[in-house]
Order: structure tokens, then sequence, then C-alpha cells
């Protein structure tokens, strides 16, 4: 049909319709007309500064040269992309852009990926340009660890400008000077490896010559045709795309793909540096049996005999109850999936948790006694929409960098941000309104907003009215929190939360997204129902640009979770105590399915529980590192009858094992992800696994003939038809349609388009609950002798315990050693200079690192992260656990600082 | 001898362009004439009716593009005065911000008045330091005397003036570019459309009126449509200032009818050549336009007349060449000036401004090949209505022109290896 936002037009004399605002470019590029560009960036308005794209436009009897990525079609048009005047102004331009053009710039079936070099090959223009060189050679700039500047190859097409500044929000490039002058620099020309620029590497990702490229084979040398597989980053929970260019069976380079629904080509450092892992000598290539007080090589078959035989002797001897199985976010859906199964359905026991437990506990206890499902509500593409952002304990540039990307837009069009957060991060320097609290004080704050946005009737009656329950008991509760109490409760200007509340309740939609400052507390549970209460209250759910978004921390915690990883919920966070539910699981799996909900991570490796435990298979999981309090989990592990630990490498937690088993990466297996916004992805196999490792799936399949209940499955996509029968949110999700699209769950059916935005018309558990929810300080607060809090997280250029992140080159150059953020005004008084080392003290333990005297973070507290095993932040954590989410508070703990000589 | 009006007061023994000597010359009395008699809207058909086309190089109709921003009133709307003169041969507008200060101001209140703008920028060129001192003290002395700032003369009309410098970048007087670097940015040219009418600072409707443009308004105001269209020829009419520079006896600016004769401007006002040398060349309307001979000296010097010619009237700047010039070292030194600000956005112009000005350079040194005229005419077409804004045109048009009227004096340069007028000392 056609309509008034439809265009016809002619391209090289083929008639064609397309909708009204599309390019002259993306016309042509339906009808599969190549014009060529150098300067375009897709997602970007066109600034077209290099004219290659110029083609002849008649219209109305007139006829002009256009840029066709700049100019929209009008009807009527007749466009000619190989007229004799567009090509030869075309070939103007290459002319000119050759005679400063190296040759030493490799074509691309020789391996380069030079734009120009292509274009020059299509015009014929390798004869010679009439215009010799005139630019002096560029010194290559190789101060960056990661990224190679050679401006000799630099065509000033600005792509490299607008992708760090328009894209990544970065703005580090720029151009100086004028004219034939012009030159991209970063900073205010310094060497980029002395610059702000926080490797991202956007800018090699659209530089069309090379000028900016990876250091590496890519650009620099005669590397052959790479083989180039689309797939899952590993690292966080954005489910970002990326391809993973393969030669000679190794992945040499990490490409973007630009077809990525939650990242359109954008990664941040680890995405696109933090391969190197893969390919890590230390990979574990046979399994590992303990003899005496070493490790040696075994055989698939006495590995996995051992490990089936202790586990049967265990239950025989304690009960099916006496074995946990953690799960793991790192591992594909298809693998919880199977783990969750062999706990229960071969083993006969709901011990089976996975790391969630440390991060989004409480978000999964929270939002599924306020809504009644467990996940985050919105999309990264629908948070452009927002007109007003409220980030809750969220490092996102640092821990979620291309989640902050869309935030990063917000800002830049003015959107009001309110960041809640100890420390003064990026994002909070963007800030309309950053409230500094005191570290645990999140739902004093979250009440005193919703005190004010009830005392100034800026919520939302008819929503509150029409889809919620419980309004009036939260009511009660917030009533006793006014802006003076919560602000004092938190260290803050009363005004600046008056300020924030109106700014999150007359702004609509509203968005909220938030991380482990929210959850990690004794009080976890509690404040993610505060946040709910907000949204409930404004309405800000159900639509585009609101809701409530956790950022999950692991490339698959959401997966792992919505696979059942969990003690208490079968798959899809079905119940345990339904017997229709158990009944279907039954009959499908052909077992019984234990009904007592079995014990949480931190319950397995708690002091609490002791004993309860004799056996432990530990899949994609560094607990040692990861949980609170070390020296009581290394206890808890080392008291084990069976530790069975499967992973890429002999992690700190692998060697108190009795039995390791190597297993496969994400690069060398075919599964699925599901990111924070509940995208279901296919990761794909790229390379062979090292030595006999072997995918996860496999490896539990092969357990499980041993303990007596094979489980037979020829790929993966088998796994996922299961997974589709028994689990609802997964029912329509099939390899078949991930082979072309990512699909959001719910999608209950084959021929559902998944769900971008949840709650549109009705929560599942009906209305949407309020919770009265009180504040309560942290387990240990500061006293005289442990004065500071600490609090521990994450840093850009690593991840969590730095398995992955510690072992890929180019990540480790950029962050190599554990620190110690203090504030200068502490640092001063204790006597504590930039680079110093310093003990930091808790009643649990010490660890030692540098000093990082950082005005961002704020008198009183003390900063690190727990990447870092010879400075392991979590020797010093405390194990106090939220009572309904089970999750430690990693973020608060009484410490003490003592500055070391030296 | 026809009226001055612009520069009327200059004339004025000892005028410095105070507030008090604009007052007591009848200054600011356009201010509650219009306040009182003309609705916005009557005042953009006063101005269009008036026929005053822009002064800045592009010769558009004032009231036409002021017809162009939303009438929407909730819509923030700017006025910027482009105050970025820059044009080689081109000086009018600083005389008339350093010597007349309040009529700029004047003319800028009316604008502003008529587009709905509260809030007006000056962008000055840079250099102009004491222009800036001059006119800052003009809008401090205007809003003492409620011309500008809340309700001005009771009318509930708010205007605030704020003068922007510029930092040295002829590109920043494209009015695009302008309003780039008037927001902080590069001053890079922007793609049109959207115009700044519908999005210009900030994405909000804008114009931008060159400084003689403004000054014209309050005399409009004063003395009518009819009266300004009187002058001139129909399509451009008014006075115009002609800044003459060159071999003449007498440079400087002369207001005069937009449509005199050069050969009047010229031989009659500018006092004729220097010491009677043969005229060889002239340039009408400042470095961008196609030069002009001896043969086209009857022309007027209207927009529509320059442009029959083959030229264009530009920004009024008139560049009289006597024939001691060499021609070649004339088209090297202008290259050498667009080389030196473009911008460097388009691939044309940053690399054909630079090859333009390496070919003539050697050209003029004697190391001239056979096939550089022809390169020269090749990057010139090539540069021409492919770029996003005109500093492309502006430097391949005028040395098409050298090549055409003079083109055996660059051959000469090169079948000769030298220059004949031994000027070639390179630039």
């Amino acid at each position: 049909m056609r309509d008034a936002s439809t265009i016809s037009l002619t391209i090289d004399s083929r008639p064609t319709m397309v909708p009204q605002g599309t390019t002259l470019l993306d016309a042509a590029r339906s009808l599969r007309i190549a014009i060529p560009t150098l300067c375009q960036v897709p997602s970007l308005p066109a600034q077209p500064g290099c004219r290659v794209c110029l083609v002849q436009v008649a219209q109305d009897g007139a006829v002009h040269l256009r840029t066709a990525c700049s100019t929209p079609v009008t009807e009527g048009m007749e466009v000619l992309t190989e007229a004799e005047e567009a090509v030869n102004a075309r070939t103007f331009v290459l002319e000119m852009l050759l005679a400063d053009h190296p040759v030493d710039c490799l074509p691309e079936e020789r391996g380069g990926r030079c734009e120009l070099h292509a274009l020059a090959k299509r015009h014929h223009l390798f004869s010679g340009s009439r215009f010799a060189r005139q630019r002096a050679p560029f010194p290559i700039d190789d101060s960056h660890p990661l990224i190679r500047m050679d401006l000799n190859r630099c065509i000033l097409c600005r792509r490299c400008v607008r992708a760090c500044g328009e894209i990544q929000g970065h703005h580090v490039l720029g151009i100086a000077e004028r004219g034939d002058r012009s030159v991209v620099i970063a900073d205010d020309g310094k060497p980029l490896g002395e610059s702000t620029c926080v490797s991202c590497g956007e800018c090699v990702a659209y530089c069309p010559t090379g000028a900016l490229a990876e250091k590496g084979p890519a650009w620099n040398e005669e590397v052959g045709a790479h083989q180039a597989i689309t797939t899952i980053c590993p690292y966080c929970g954005c489910g970002c795309q990326l391809d993973l260019h393969v030669k000679d069976g190794q992945v040499v380079t990490v490409g973007s793909n630009f077809d990525g629904p939650a990242n359109r080509g954008s990664l941040c450092a680890k995405g696109r540096f933090g391969f190197q892992f893969i390919h890590s000598p230390d990979r574990l290539t046979m399994p590992l049996i303990l003899e005496g007080s070493g490790f040696r090589e075994a055989t698939w078959e006495e590995a996995l005999d051992l490990v089936a035989a202790g586990l049967r002797e265990i239950a025989a001897r304690h009960g099916a109850d006496a074995i946990g199985v953690a799960a793991s976010a790192k591992a594909t859906n298809e693998e919880n999936y199977l783990l969750q199964k062999l706990a229960r359905a071969v083993l006969g026991t709901n011990n089976v948790d996975h790391c969630a437990r440390l991060c989004h506990a409480p978000t999964g206890t929270a939002l599924l006694s306020a809504f009644g499902s467990p996940a985050g509500t919105n999309s990264f593409a629908d948070l452009e929409e927002a007109e007003a952002l409220l980030v809750v304990g969220s490092n996102t540039t640092e821990q979620h960098p291309i989640a902050a990307l869309p935030m990063k837009r917000l800002v830049a069009r003015g959107v009001p941000l309110i960041v809640i957060d100890p420390r003064r991060i990026e994002l909070a320097r963007l800030a309309t309104v950053h409230l500094a609290i005191r570290p645990g004080t999140d739902l004093a704050v979250l009440n005193g907003m919703a005190h004010v946005i009830l005392e100034e009737g800026l919520w939302d009656r008819t929503f509150v009215q029409d889809r919620t329950e419980g309004f009036e008991a939260m009511q009660e509760t917030a009533r006793r929190y006014p802006p003076e109490v919560a602000a004092s409760i938190a260290g803050i200007d009363p005004e600046l939360l008056r300020r924030a509340a109106r700014l999150y309740a007359t702004r609509r939609p509203a968005s909220i997204y938030y991380t482990m400052g929210v959850t990690q507390h004794t009080s976890g549970h509690q404040t993610v129902l505060a946040l709910a209460n907000l949204a409930l209250l404004t309405g800000n759910l159900g639509k585009p640009g609101a809701g409530i978004n956790p950022l999950r921390g692991q490339n698959n915690v959401q997966g792992a979770c919505d696979m059942g990883a969990l003690p208490d919920a079968l798959p899809g966070y079905q119940s345990l105590d339904d017997p229709n539910v158990r009944e279907r699981f039954e009959s499908v799996w052909g077992r019984p399915v234990p009904k007592r909900p079995g014990l949480a991570l931190t319950q397995i490796l708690g002091r609490e529980r002791q004993g309860a435990i004799r056996g432990l298979y530990l899949v994609g999981e560094n607990a040692l590192l990861a949980e609170p309090d070390m020296t009581e989990t290394e206890a808890v592990l080392r008291s084990l009858d069976l530790l069975v630990v499967q992973d890429l490498f002999l992690t700190e937690t692998a060697r108190l094992a009795h039995v390791v088993l190597p297993a496969a990466s994400f690069a060398e297996k075919d599964g699925t992800f599901t990111n924070t916004e509940r995208r279901v992805q296919r990761i794909r196999k790229a390379v062979e696994p090292p030595g006999q490792a072997m995918a996860d799936w496999q490896i539990v399949c092969a357990l499980s003939r041993r303990l007596g209940t094979p489980m037979m499955y020829g790929h993966p996509g088998e796994i996922m038809a299961e997974i589709a029968r028994l689990v609802p949110i997964y029912g329509g999700i099939s390899y078949d349609r991930l082979e072309s699209v990512s699909l959001q769950w719910p999608c209950p059916h084959r021929d559902h388009p998944g769900t971008p935005v949840l709650y549109a018309n009705r929560f599942p558990r009906g209305r949407g609950r309020f919770h009265p929810v009180e504040w309560l300080p942290p387990d240990e607060v500061p006293d005289s002798d442990f004065p500071f809090v600490l609090t521990t997280g994450r840093t850009l250029f690593q991840y969590h315990t730095g398995t992955m992140s510690r072992r890929s080159d180019g990540l480790h150059l950029l962050e190599p050693e554990p620190y110690i953020e203090v504030n200068p005004i502490d640092a001063d008084r204790l006597g504590a200079r930039e680079g110093q080392k310093v003990a930091v003290v808790t009643r649990r333990g010490q660890i030692v690192a540098k000093t990082r005297v950082e005005a961002g973070t704020p008198p009183g507290v003390i900063f690190t992260t727990f990447h870092f095993s010879e400075a392991p932040a979590n020797r010093l954590t405390n194990p106090a656990l939220d009572p309904v989410a089970l999750i430690p508070e990693f973020k608060v703990c009484a410490a003490r600082l003592e500055p070391l000589n030296g | 001898m026809s009226e001055k009006v612009l520069t009327k007061r200059f004339e004025i023994s000892g005028y410095r362009g105070t507030i008090e000597e604009y007052l007591a010359t009848g200054g600011y009395q356009a201010i509650p004439r219009a306040l009182k008699e003309y609705s916005p809207e009557s005042l953009i058909d006063l101005v269009r009716r008036s026929g005053l086309r822009g002064r800045g190089g592009a010769g558009f109709p004032t009231g036409v593009k002021w017809g162009f921003v939303p009438k929407d009133p909730t819509l923030t709307k700017y006025l910027v005065c482009n105050a970025d003169e820059s044009e080689p041969g081109t000086f009018k507008d600083r005389d008339l911000i350093t010597r007349d200060p309040h009529q700029l101001l004047e003319g800028i209140i009316l604008a502003s008045y008529a587009i709905g703008c509260r809030t007006a920028y000056i962008y000055l060129r840079g250099e102009f330091v004491a222009g800036a001192v001059i006119m800052e003290q003009a809008i401090q002395d205007a809003a003492a005397h409620g011309f500008l700032g809340n309700n001005i003369l009771g009318s509930g009309f708010n205007l605030k003036v704020h003068l922007h410098r510029g930092a040295g970048a002829y590109i920043c007087g494209e009015e695009t570019a302008l309003l780039e670097s008037l927001e902080g940015k590069r001053g890079l040219p922007r793609l049109k459309p959207p115009f700044p009418a519908s999005a210009g600072l900030y994405r909000l409707p804008t114009v931008v009126n060159n400084v003689e443009t403004l000054c014209n308004l309050p005399h409009i105001v004063l003395r009518g449509a009819e009266w300004f269209s009187s002058i001139g020829s129909p399509k451009s009419t008014g006075n115009r200032i002609f800044s003459v520079s060159g071999h003449v006896r007498r440079p400087g600016n002369y207001e005069l009818p937009m449509d005199v004769p050069m050969r009047e401007l010229i031989f009659q006002h500018a006092g004729g050549m220097r010491g009677d040398r043969r005229l060889k060349a002239v340039i009408p309307g400042g470095s961008s336009v196609p030069v002009l001979t001896e043969q086209h000296l009857d022309t007027r010097m209207d927009f529509e007349s320059l442009a029959k010619a083959g030229s264009m009237a530009g920004s009024g700047g008139v560049m009289v060449m006597d024939d001691s010039t060499c021609m070649v070292r004339a088209g090297e030194i202008v290259a050498r000036f667009y080389h030196h600000e473009s911008c460097g956005q388009c691939t044309q112009c940053r690399e054909g401004t630079a090859w333009l000005h390496k070919t003539l350079r050697r050209i003029e040194a004697g190391r001239g090949r056979k096939v550089d005229m022809d390169l020269l005419m090749d990057i010139c077409d090539n540069m021409k209505g492919k770029t996003i804004c005109p500093l492309s045109d502006a430097a391949a048009m005028p040395i098409e022109s050298y090549l055409k009227y003079f083109g055996d004096e660059f051959e000469q340069h090169i079948v000769e290896r030298a220059c004949p007028f031994g000027s070639g000392g390179g630039s």
C-alpha cells in the first residue's frame, strides 16, 4: 500500500519506493546499489565532509550533485549514482586523498581493511595521483598500550572524532588546526597513551584506513583472510554483540558488529581488547586430580569416574542434600539449565545456586514481590525516550560502559540525571543532582524521595489506583522520612533530596537504573523494594523510557537465574511448591523433583552451616576471591570431602579442589546468553577448545551418564528446545529464530516477537505491590578502632576476580595492580602519599596495596576493587547477609588504614 | 551628489558616536516609533517592502529572511549580528561599529522586536579590539538609557544584547560556522537545510544579519519603505558602503546608491588611478568574487548588474589593480588566504585550496609546468558547488576568472620560467 509517507524515485533508472526521511544512500542500499562513502557514521546525523558520496540528482528539470548520505529522498527524484559528473567529482576527491595516503596500507584481499584503498581500486586510481605528497610525515604515536595512531594514513574523515564524542561520549579525540593542516589529536595534543582515552576502541572500529588501529596484526601485517564469527561479549551483562576474527584457529582481533541490538557496534575496553585469555597458555587442557600435595593430569574417564564415585558416596552417607552445585553466570543458558537439572533430577537436591547471590539476589526477591517477575523492565534502546533518569549505586560508565552510552546521550540533550552514589563517579560529574550519600543509607534517601513526592502531590493517582495495592502502608512508612530526617541519615542537603524527588517525579517517563550499590547490603532486598515503590508511585512502569532496571554484572547472570540455577525456584521462576509445575518437570525429566528449597551459595560457603554440604561441584566461579570473608570461605572449601572445580584456569579456588575439570570458553562453544534487558542471544563457536577441554554442557552430560541418569543432547539447540517446552517465558525461543534475531523474554510462543517493555497492561502478580520499608544501618559501622567505611567495586579495565581480564595483556597493562582509593583529606591526615603502600585492616583480615588519592571518594570512605588476588578485597569484607536475599554486605564494613613505609 | 544615510554622522566634526551625540543627532527615535506604530508583523512587512537585501555578501532579502522565523511565541528566538567582517578588501562594518555603534544597536533592537527575539548576540571579529571596547560601552549606555533590558520604553519588550568576540577564523563569518563558534564549538559550517531561521543557535530559530544591513533599519523605520526603495535599482535598493582599496588615489569607504556605476565609484569618488596608470583589474565584491576588467567599467554595482557581468556584488569590497600588477601573484595571494582559512571539513576545499596555492606559487616562482593551467582549471572546477559551504567556491571562482582574463600572463610565466613583473617572491 502506498501512503503519503512513501516516496517514489528512481535510482540508476530503477524505480523504488522508500519511506519519507530515507537518505539517498539508504534508498540506494535497499536496491543493492553501493554508493561509496568515507565519512558516514550510520547511527549519527550526516556531516558530509568527505564528499565521496556525491551523486547526480535530477528533479523538476534541475540537475545537481548531492551528497547521498545527507540528502533525503523527495518525490520524483531521478538519481544517477554513476553519472559522469558525479564520478568525476568523486574521483577528484579520491585523487586528492590518495596524494597523502601511504602505499603501505593494505588492500582487502591481503587482510587489510583500508576503505580508501578499496575505493581507489574501484575508480582505477592506482596509475598515480596528479598530486604529490604535501604533508610532512607524522611520527607514529605508539604510546597507547592497545591502539596505534598512524596519522600518515588519516584522511580526516572525522569518524573517529564522532565515534569518540557523539557515540561514546568521551570527547577525547578532536581536530586541531584547520584546512590541510587539520590533525586528529587526543585531548589538547597529548600522546594517546597519556590522554584521557578510556580505550574503548570505538575510534578503531570506525577508522576507514587504519590510522587508528588495534596493535597487533590486523592492520599492520599481511594476515590474509579472516573469518568473522558473530557472538556475544563474555564480560558484563550488557550483551554486546561482536565479531571474533579468526585466522588459523586463533582469535586475532575483535571487531564491531553494528547489527548488535544492545550495543549497535559499540564496545568497551574489555569487549574489544579483553579476548587474549582465550588463547592464554594458562588454559587448562587436561583434567587434574589432586594427588598428595599436587595435581596430576588425568583422563576424562578417570576424573569423571572419581567425581561420580565421590558424589555417590556423599549422597549415600549424608543424603543428597549434602551435595551442592554452583552453576555459573558465565556459562550459557543451556549449561545452567543442565546444571540445575543435574542437581535436581540426577543428584536429587535443590542445593543449586550461582553468583547472582552475590550481585542481584535482592533484585530477584524484591521485584518478584513487587511485580511478580524478577527482571529489569525496559531496554537500552527505549532509555533514549526517558525525560529523567535516576541512577542509584551504579558506576555505569566503568561497570556497564555500553549501558552508559544512552545515559550520556540523554544528558547531552539536557535530560536531568539524578545520581545517588557515595563516590563522585563520572556519571555524578554529569548529573543534574548528585546525592553523595553515606554508604548504606540509600533506603532512607529513597523513602525521603517518596515522602516529598507524596507531600507535594507529585504522584500518579490514576496509576496507583488502577494498578497497585498496598499504598497506605507504604505511605505510612514514607511519612516517617521527611527530607530533613532522610538527609541527615545520608549526610546530604535536604534541598538536594527534594530536587531529586521533584525531577524524578515530574519528568515523565523517568527511568531507574541501579546495581550493586543498592543490592550488596544487608538491606538490599528492602532497598530494591524502595525503588519499586518510587516507580509504582509515579506510574513509571509499562512504558518506554520508564521502568526499573538492574544492570546485570555478568554476561549471563540473567540467564542463569532464568534457567533456575536458584535453590528456591525451578526454571523460569516457577514455584517448587506448585504441583502442576512439578508434574510437568517430572514428566519431561523422568525423575522426581525435590521439594525442599536448597541452600544459597552464601549459605553453602558460610561458616554458619559449615558441614551441611560435604561435596561441592563448582562451575565457572572463583568463589575464594568472590565470596565475602575469604578466610572463612577458604576454611569451608578446605573442609569439604569433595570439591570439584570446572573452569578455564587453575583459579585460586581450583587450587583447593580435589578434581579440576577443563572447560571450554565462550569462544569455543555454541549456546545462548541472556543479557540485562532479558535479551536472549546466540553465542557461536569460533575456535576449538585447547587440549581436551570441553564445553560445560558436554561435561555435565558425561557426568550424568556416570551418575546413572544420562542426559543426552547432540547440540545446545536441543537443550533449548527442552527449555522452551518447560519454561513459558522462553516458550517461543528456538535456535532457528535466534539465527537472525534476538528475543526478549517473555516470548511465550513461536510467533511472539518478544517483550522489550514489561508490564504494559498488567503485572504478572496482578497489581503492583507497594511495600513499607524501614531503613536500618549497615551490619558493621565505623567505630574508634575501625573508623573508615570500606566499600568495594570494580574498575573499568579489570573484571571480577581477574581470571579473564588479567590474562588479557592489553587490559592488564591499563590497570595492572591493586589500589586503595583514599580522599585527599584522609590521606593527608594519615600521611599517606599517592603510590605509597597502605594496609587496610578490618575485623576479618588485612590487605596491602598502593594508595590512590582520589577526591571523588568522600572523606571517611575508602574504596578498593576485588580483582586482585595479591590484595583480595574479600579478605576484608563482612559476610553478614540480607535476611531475605541472602546477599552479603560487600558495600560496607568498618576498616582502618595503616600507611606503610616504602 | 547622493545623500549619505549610514555614514551621515561620520561627517559631523568631532562626532565620536557616544549615546549623547547619537541622541542629539536624532538617534534612537526609530525605537519608540516602531514600538508604537508597528506590530512585529508589520515591521517585517515594512522591511520586506523596502527591498533591503543583506549586505554581508549573499544579498538575501532581509524581510523575507525574517519571515521564515516561526511565529510560535513559546519558542526562543535569537538575533545574531554578524560583525565578523573578514572578507579581504572589506572594511565597512569596522567603521560602522567604531564610529556609530548606537546606529547598529538601534538596528539590532528593531530586528529583535520584529522577530520576537529576547536575547541578541553580536559576533565581533576578534581583531576588532577597539570595536569591542566601543561596543561594550555602547551596550551599557543603551541599557542605562532604557533602550535595552526589560520593558524597553514601557512597551513590555525585553532585550539583552551580548557581545562575543571571535577568535580569528575567516570561516566564522559564514553564518552556520559562526553559530557553531558562538555555541563554543569549532567553527565548522553546518549542513543546510535546516537553515538558521528554523534551527540556528542552539538549534532554535535564529536570524543572522550583517552589521550594515542592521544599520539600515532605523532609517527605514523613520523614513519609510518607499523612500528606501526609491534609492538604487528596483531589485537592489538603498545605499551601500563600498570599501575601495588598491591602486586608487583615495582608498576608503564610500556610501553610494547600490546602482552606482563602477567607473563613477573608482574615478570620481575614489579619485581615479594612482599615478594615472591604466586600470587592469577590479575585484568588485571582496576577494571571493570573480575579477572584472577595464571593459566592465560601466557596469553598475548592484547585485543584478554585477552578476550579469560575470561577477558578484559580494561584500562591497572593491579592489582595484593597475597595470603594474602581476595577476599570477594576485591569484597566489588570494589562494594563500583561502588555503589558510579553509576549515578542513570538505575534502575538495581542504585539499583543493592547498593545491591552488601551491600550484600558483610555483607558476609565479617560474617553476610552472605546461599542464599547470589545466590542472588549476580542473581543481577549480572540482571545488565549485560540491561542498558544504561556499568557501570552496570563493577560493575557486577568482582563480578561474584570473585564468579567463589573464591566461596569457600565466602562460608567459610558464614559458619564460619567471614572473615578467619580477615579483616572483613566493608567499
